[in-house]
């Protein structure tokens, strides 16, 4: 595609602009600023990932996805507000679950260790494992806010922090995890996945691309778990201090 | 061991930015009950909170059964200061499972729920209910009896009756004062009842606006207010606002 058939398609953008204008929806600078940075973005991106690819060299590949995962963490902070060291500990959980995913498809040769397939499937699974990461983290908030009297009931009795925590956090892990397998039940029925669609456009054979995509699928899968359950972990003692109260200053 | 309970040294605490206690210095014999009296928001709940290090005192020490709160593993701590909230905690499934909680929670043997439900007025046949079902009262009761489970030597009582007709009251303060007499448990009750607090009471504290004001015997308190402050709480029945 070209790039002057591209600039057809911002017809698109003119048509939202002037329905949220006629139905005064009042969104019509947030469209400019979201055509315009995804604009951007992905132009940026391809020409990044042209360089990256043609040079062939580890540390761009390493760099690129400690780029993606930090993006991805800051991102994903904003749904923690009031919990001390949220990036530190989305990173973390981010980081594993690459290191994971990545160890299972290059060490058992599903796909061949270079940037074009590292890269893009880093970029899809973490994606995905913020999405949880951030879902994990508002419904922690939540557990925390509407539990306390129990927490600090389980307390009182002499009950460690794990012990009043751990029917609240096996919640926000599910609810990390939970749009995920869902979304994975009606894959397929529903919409056919981005880039199983962006494969079949490019000319692959449709077979080919739905293995591609049953490995994303399920790394995905993996990575919402891994995310959520280490996040969870690392995350719910820092809501306590060392005398096991419920620290006050955090979640307000 | 120390024969006294609790001692408080100069205790402060703050929060943001706001001390709600200042001061207080006071302590309690093992076996003694103290009743807590004093307007509404005078800092009860926050004094007993800190006995159990559900709250850390900001200045100050407080010594429980010979070490100071803060040296103290916070497991045992706990066990051996039971404390019961102002606004009853119930845990979803049956009374039974609330009652054991507390043991549960230590993996120490279960015991027997009749009895303990007998010791807060509640018939047995209640054990097999859903307790989210049961009344504000016998709520409040099934919290007392969850704690008396766990076998405390000092009892933090936070207005534990308030919500119970005359009977249940009575039910229920004897079955402290039995506990008192037969195991010398050391207790800390916060009541706005002033009748309690003279029919339970070896000690009064008064406090008020984060003090200890005045302490001193029932008779002492009640019949020879030395500060201005208690006279008026005794003229309004105790009804005071700070
Ligand atoms: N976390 C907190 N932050 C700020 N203020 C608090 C906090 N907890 C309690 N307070 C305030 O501290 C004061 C003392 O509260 P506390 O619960 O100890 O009073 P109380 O004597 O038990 O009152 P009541 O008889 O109504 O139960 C109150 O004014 C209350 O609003
Ligand atoms: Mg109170």
């Amino acid at each position: 595609m070209s790039y002057v058939s591209l600039s057809f398609t911002v017809l698109f953008v003119a048509l939202s602009i002037a329905l949220s204008l006629w139905l005064r929806l009042g969104v019509e600078r947030d469209i400019v600023v979201a055509a315009v940075r995804a604009a951007v973005q992905l132009i940026v991106i391809g020409y990044i990932l042209k360089l990256v690819f043609a040079s062939h060299r580890l540390v761009f590949i390493v760099l690129m996805v400690a780029l993606i995962i930090a993006v991805a963490a800051w991102n994903a902070r904003g749904r923690a507000k009031g919990i001390p060291g949220a990036f530190w500990r989305i990173a973390c959980g981010l980081v594993v679950t690459e290191i994971l995913t990545q160890a299972v498809l290059v060490g058992f040769g599903v796909i061949p260790f270079q940037a074009r397939y590292v890269i893009t499937t880093s970029g899809m699974i973490v994606g995905n494992s913020m999405v949880a990461a951030g879902l994990l983290m508002n419904r922690l908030r939540r557990e925390v806010e509407n539990g306390r009297n129990e927490i600090m009931a389980i307390l009182a009795l002499g009950g460690t922090p794990r012990q009043a925590m751990y029917p609240r956090l096996v919640q926000a892990i599910r609810a990390g995890m939970i749009p995920t397998i869902d979304s994975t039940k009606t894959t397929g029925l529903v919409q056919l996945p981005g880039m199983m669609t962006g494969q079949i456009i490019a000319g692959q054979d449709p077979v080919q691309a739905v293995r591609y995509q049953l490995m994303i699928l399920f790394c995905i899968l993996a990575g919402s778990a891994v995310t959520s359950i280490v996040i969870g972990f690392l995350t719910y003692p820092t809501l306590f201090n060392r005398y096991q109260q419920l620290r006050e200053d955090v979640l307000t | 061991m120390a024969s006294r309970a609790v001692e408080l040294k100069n205790v402060g605490f703050e929060t943001g930015g706001l001390w709600l206690l200042r001061g207080v210095s006071a302590e309690v014999d093992v076996g003694q009950t103290v009743a807590i009296i004093g307007p509404s928001g005078a800092g009860k709940s926050t004094l007993i909170s800190l006995i159990n290090l559900m709250r850390t005192p900001t200045e100050g020490e407080i010594w429980v059964l010979g070490q100071e709160v803060r040296a103290w593993p916070v497991r045992e701590l706990r066990q051996r200061v039971g404390m019961v909230f102002q606004s009853p905690v119930i845990f979803p499934g049956s009374v039974r499972d609330n009652v054991l909680f507390g043991l549960e929670l230590h993996r120490r043997p279960p015991r027997d729920v009749a009895e303990l439900l007998q010791m807060v007025d509640l018939p047995a046949h209640l054990a097999d209910h859903a307790a989210e079902d049961l009344s504000g009262g016998q709520k409040s009761r099934v919290a007392l009896a969850r704690t008396l489970a766990m076998e405390p030597d000092i009892l933090l009582l936070d207005e534990v009756t308030a919500a119970l007709d005359v009977h249940a009251k009575r039910e229920v303060e004897s079955t402290l004062l039995r506990l008192k007499r037969e195991l010398g448990k050391t207790m800390l009750w916060v009541t706005h009842d002033l009748d309690q607090a003279r029919r339970v009471a070896d000690e009064v504290w008064f406090v008020a606006g984060g003090r200890l004001v005045e302490r001193g015997t029932p008779a002492e308190i009640f019949n020879e207010p030395r500060s201005e402050a208690l006279r008026s709480f005794l003229a309004e029945g105790g009804e005071v606002r700070s």
